[in-house]
């Protein structure tokens, strides 16, 4: 027996509970402070520190972070999720044709009068969402009870869910976008609706769900669990975790908020981009990445994923208002995620 | 039998088989574990220990013979029932997730909830968990700094440490260990053997297969030789020598254990 073990244990000290998620955090928010700094100090008149443009960077920042939050539960059960953008976009358009198959008669509906739009919009919202979450579930119940590479199955779903998208709002003739109006109330309120603080409505709905998300991950069995499904599958599954029902559960999860990030895109542009959609799933992967979540699972967090969907808005505006290419852009964030995966690979070592 | 010993076998086998295809991996195995022992399984590779053992815990059904909880017969279905019945395993590549706190791990799937409605919400209470655990950790007598640190920041007998108290921490009263040391270094084996010794005073009965003869003498009660898939002796430690151990093992000399049973 040794003699640390012989006596008593010292007073615990400060939980260090993800603590190289949280340093990786301080970090990486460094970082987007010195970008915000740096392109406050050259900006012609620090036109870059303005309200309006913070305000611009948050809500496009908003919809990317929606998905990177579901993508942050996947990842830190050490899966992914690449079908998040194309179903974001098929929510979008299912719920713009619920909308307009329930909002009122086809002729009216097609000046964009709806008359049932009280009825309808909560309709198409579900409906939206629901298509998320069904997407989610097949991930999850494939990835687990089928055993399958959860890089393979979301791909399928990935390129399904875009398939289906084109169908529904083409009617099936090539290039013929037929997606229907939506309803100017839906657009008002949660499109570019100023509700809370004079914030766009997508800004507050993304601040209100990182703070919950953030809660569940650190605070509830549901976050341990997604924590220790990504540190060790079979030891979770030995020690009593329902390890297929909880993977289905995050799969399904981060289906919703594509759902709802597809259904608030609808409300904001009016239509659902089918083409602008396509590579949000990267978007969504590299601010998770670059917010200090490992891609081999287990430790992770939503405020690094906040930060990290900052970061790539935060270069676009900067390079726009110096006037720079924003395909430089493209180039500082591809350069930022590699650094941000060798920073988890050296911690990896440490880990293991 | 000497005092002090549980007159009926906390966990006992007769005559258990077990084949895949044409390999027979069991023939024979008889075994009794009594509360408050540690009984080593031991045997050359390929006597069939890893087989007994999965069929002790529950992993495998055994294609003949009975085993007997408490005198009672019973079958084991799944891991999770012999758990249910308060046998736990503690496996060789410990099924801890290193990623997160010692607190966590002991507490991984029976996670302690708060009171009330934040606990109905699936809340958790990590001060009483860390609580527990700290607890725990003094009456293993395991050096930790803080129940809060990560266990990839653990030695590894330490993590050894943690599996053991968490099969211990929830009222199990019979623990697998498969090679409990194979992993370790002289000091940590020391440790690990300690703790084996001072969860078997508490009356849970340690069921332990080990490569080392050393280490089988140092801590074990009751020694089983498996050979060939035969138990071909259970002998008290008392009453035996590593010679004789060895020269079962190996064929040197046949038993069979109904003999010894005495």
């Amino acid at each position: 027996m040794s003699e640390a073990a012989a006596s008593d244990p010292p007073a615990d000290v400060e939980p260090a509970r993800n603590i190289f998620a949280r340093s990786t955090n301080l970090y990486i928010l460094l970082v987007l402070v010195a970008l915000v700094a740096f392109f406050s100090i050259i900006s012609p008149n620090h036109a870059f520190f303005d309200r309006g443009n913070f305000v611009n960077i948050a809500w496009d920042t908003a919809e990317i972070l929606l998905l990177a939050i579901g993508e942050t539960f996947v990842i830190i059960t050490a899966g992914i999720d690449l079908s998040v953008g194309t179903v974001l976009m098929l929510a979008g358009v299912v719920a713009s044709w619920v909308i307009a198959q329930t909002g009122g008669p086809p002729a009216l509906v097609a000046s964009g009068h709806f008359p049932n739009a009280g009825s309808a919009l909560p309709l198409g919202i579900a409906a939206g969402i629901g298509v998320g979450a069904v997407g989610g579930f097949i991930n999850g119940t494939l990835v687990t009870r089928l055993r399958m590479p959860a890089f393979i199955v979301t791909l399928g779903v990935f390129s399904i869910a875009n398939g289906l998208g084109d169908l529904l709002s083409s009617g099936g003739a090539a290039g013929q976008s037929a997606i229907p109006p939506i309803p100017d109330s839906f657009a008002n309120s949660l499109g570019n609706g100023n509700l809370v603080f004079g914030l766009p409505t997508l800004v507050v709905v993304a601040s209100v769900v990182a703070l919950i998300t953030h809660i569940v991950l650190t605070r509830t069995i549901f976050g341990r669990r997604t924590f220790a499904v990504g540190s060790n599958l079979e030891g979770s599954r030995l020690a009593g975790v329902p390890v297929n029902s909880h993977v289905i559960w995050v799969y399904t999860f981060a289906g919703f908020m594509a759902g709802l990030a597809g259904v608030l895109d609808l409300a904001r542009f009016h239509s659902t981009d089918i083409q602008g959609h396509s590579l949000d799933n990267l978007d969504a992967i590299a601010a998770v990445v670059i917010g200090g979540t490992s891609l081999f699972g287990g430790t992770g967090s939503i405020l690094g994923t906040v930060i990290g969907a900052f970061i790539p808005t935060v270069l676009r505006y900067g390079f726009t208002i110096q006037g720079i290419s924003s395909f430089w852009q493209d180039v500082v964030v591809g350069a930022i995620i590699i650094v941000a995966v060798l920073f988890d690979q050296i911690r990896r070592r440490r880990v293991t | 039998m000497t005092a002090g010993t549980a007159l009926i076998p906390l966990l006992e086998t007769r005559a258990i088989s077990k084949t895949f295809g044409r390999v027979t991996a069991l023939r024979d195995a008889t075994f009794s574990a009594y509360a408050g022992e540690v009984s080593a399984i031991v045997g050359d590779n390929g006597a069939g220990k890893s087989t007994f053992i999965k069929i002790l815990s529950g992993a495998l059904t055994p294609d003949g013979g009975e085993l007997f909880l408490d005198g009672k017969p019973v079958r084991f279905t799944s891991p999770q029932d012999a758990r249910d019945r308060g046998i736990e395993t503690v496996y060789q590549d410990l099924a801890l997730a290193p990623a997160l706190d010692v607190a966590s791990n002991l507490f991984l799937g029976r996670e302690a909830r708060m009171r009330g409605v934040w606990g109905r919400l699936g809340f958790l209470d990590d001060r009483l968990m860390r609580e527990r655990a700290r607890q725990e950790m003094r009456d293993l007598q395991v050096g930790l700094s803080s129940v809060g640190q990560p266990v990839f920041t653990l030695s590894g007998g330490q993590r050894q440490a943690i599996a053991v108290a968490r099969a211990t921490a929830w009222g199990k009263r019979i623990v697998i260990m498969d090679e409990p040391t194979a992993a370790l270094g002289v000091r940590e084996s020391g440790m690990v053997l300690e703790l084996i010794k001072r969860i078997t005073r508490s009356g849970i009965a340690v069921v332990m297969i080990s490569h080392s003869m050393p280490e089988v003498f140092e801590v074990a009660d009751r020694i089983t030789i498996l050979r060939l898939g035969r138990s071909v002796r259970q002998m008290r430690r008392a009453e035996t020598s590593m010679t004789e151990v060895v020269a079962f093992m190996t064929g040197a000399s046949v038993g069979h254990v109904a003999e010894i049973e005495r």
